[in-house]
């Protein structure tokens, strides 16, 4: 039975499309048919960290409109043959989606495809409703910072309550903690929130902490998602993440701080 | 009742019969006088005046037929409504008072007890079958609950997910949250807030001016609280109280803000 994860978070900024691009790389590369489909319509960048934006030729409008078959816009991707893009379209607004028109694709989708990676714009309107209206589970993207968790927790009462598995009285969506750019040396100088702090303020199930790197930057500049640079602490990060989603039971990592050998003879920095 | 709920409504069917108990005050009648009736009522009413306004009422002649003693089945309801009460059932009446009463849009509620009087005898085929429609019409004033909430009695909501940010959940009665509040949630009651988990947004309790009303949390982090109107923000609450499990009642107008 196929699964549409959103991935989502209220605030921009703060690792979305990143996320989607590396956690359906990670689902694809683990033999999953997967597609991932940009909702962000009129911001499209999900096929820029892909490294897919010289091959669009139909976006998610145009299939919506049927001006286009589903398969005549869905882009595959060049690193992984299961995995499968659907851009957004950048000369429209989010009012050319409709409810409709997504429910219809996501039916398709899901004849063929394991999971569906639905990367939502930043935001509670239109855009971000209709990402998440479909889901059975949620990514919740957070930075750890206040206003970054203040934006999750009001995305998690939009699930509970505005989802299509809500308004039908159905199995609520599965809510997962991503938590992204963390930093445990400025956690340390009380400069952050720690993992603690954010998951008593959320009291939601920890799916990964992703460290901030430099890696996530170079990764989206050269159009290749991060976690295929597995040399990256961000990469290992989503890696565990995606390994952690299917089922494996990977112990958490790059919450504490990281301590070399210099470290460790002199007691940190 | 949450807006939640609202939308539902163009999803589900637009009506569905549910059975529902509910607990409705039963004024029994000891004397058929009507001026001294009305006279003790008032004064009851004076006791409590926000719990008898536009209460649910039914009334009992049970006594006053066994003592054969007659009443105006009209006269009293007229009475009752004057009193700012809702009538909603008569029980325990012979025919001729049921019959009054249905012509006034009263329903017959039965006396599972009383079998004996034959006048109630006759009565019965149309007292049960009143009796099914009266409780509909009870109904359909009571609010819908929240999809994740259950009723556990007549009047209290319980919640078990947590209260996220943006959401707003009010309760005809009292609230039990057995999760955290988040911060800009927000919470309202007529009757008592209970919160077993961390409150850290808006918990409003007796906003129908119920000032008998508490609040009890098991963490105060709240950014407001307010019983009966008089309300308290965060920057009011000290720091004995703070992250304190407390219980939050209102005393000469004043909020008193105390730890269980």
């Amino acid at each position: 039975m196929a699964r549409i994860i959103v991935v989502t978070s209220g605030k921009g900024g703060v690792g979305k499309t990143t996320t989607s691009a590396a956690i359906a790389m990670g689902l694809a590369k683990k033999g999953h048919k997967t597609a991932v489909i940009d909702f962000d319509v009129g911001l499209r960048n999900l096929d820029l960290i892909m490294g897919c934006e010289r091959r669009v030729v139909y976006d998610f409008v145009n299939v919506i409109n049927g001006e286009a078959t589903l398969n005549q816009a869905l882009i595959r991707d060049k690193n992984c043959n299961q995995l499968y893009i659907l851009p957004a379209s950048q000369t429209r607004d989010k009012d050319a989606l409709t409810q409709e028109g997504v429910g219809k694709i996501l039916d398709e989708l899901k004849k063929e495809f394991k999971y569906i990676v639905c990367d939502s714009p930043a935001g509670i309107e239109k855009g971000a409703h209709l990402a998440m209206y479909f889901a059975d589970d949620a990514f919740i993207v957070t930075n750890p910072e206040v206003s970054s968790v203040r934006d999750s927790d009001r995305m998690l009462g939009i699930l509970s309550s505005k989802s299509r598995r809500a308004e039908q009285n159905q199995e609520p969506i599965k809510e997962y903690l991503l938590l992204s750019r963390y930093s445990p040396d400025r956690v340390k100088l009380g400069e952050m929130l720690s993992v603690d702090d954010v998951q008593e303020i959320l009291s939601l199930h920890l799916l990964g902490v992703i460290p901030e790197s430099k890696s996530v930057l170079n990764a989206s500049n050269s159009g290749t998602p991060v976690i295929l640079d597995e040399k990256s602490d961000a990469g290992q990060a989503y890696a565990d993440i995606v390994a952690r989603y299917l089922g494996e039971d990977r112990p958490h990592r790059f919450i504490d701080e990281k301590k070399g050998l210099f470290g460790k003879l002199f007691g940190g920095r | 009742m949450s807006t939640d709920s609202q939308q539902n409504i163009h999803h589900l069917p637009v009506l569905e019969f549910k059975s529902s108990t509910f607990s409705v005050p039963v004024l029994v009648l000891a004397s058929n006088d009507i001026i001294t009736i009305e006279q003790q009522l008032q004064e009851k009413i004076r006791l409590a005046p926000e719990f008898f306004q536009n209460s649910p009422l039914v009334f009992d002649l049970q006594e006053l037929n066994s003592l054969d003693l007659d009443i105006n089945v009209t006269d009293l309801i007229n009475m009752i409504r004057k009193l700012g009460l809702l009538p909603i059932g008569i029980r325990g009446g012979v025919a001729r008072q049921n019959q009054q009463a249905l012509e006034l849009g009263i329903p017959v509620h039965s006396v599972h007890s009383t079998k004996d009087s034959t006048a109630n005898q006759s009565g019965t085929g149309v007292a049960s079958t009143a009796a099914t429609a009266g409780s509909q019409k009870q109904q359909v004033p009571k609010p819908e609950a929240d999809p994740e909430s259950q009723v556990v009695a007549a009047s209290t909501m319980l919640l078990t997910q947590p209260v996220r940010s943006g959401q707003r959940i009010y309760a005809s009665g009292d609230l039990i949250i057995l999760a955290q509040v988040s911060a800009g949630a927000e919470i309202l009651a007529e009757g008592n807030i209970h919160v077993y988990g961390s409150l850290r947004g808006r918990a409003l309790a007796g906003v129908q001016g119920n000032t008998e009303a508490r609040i009890f949390c098991s963490d105060l982090q709240a950014e407001l609280i307010s019983i009966a109107g008089n309300y308290k923000i965060s920057e009011d609450l000290n720091g004995a109280v703070l992250n304190q499990p407390v219980q939050i009642y209102l005393q000469n107008h004043t909020l008193v803000i105390k730890d269980i």
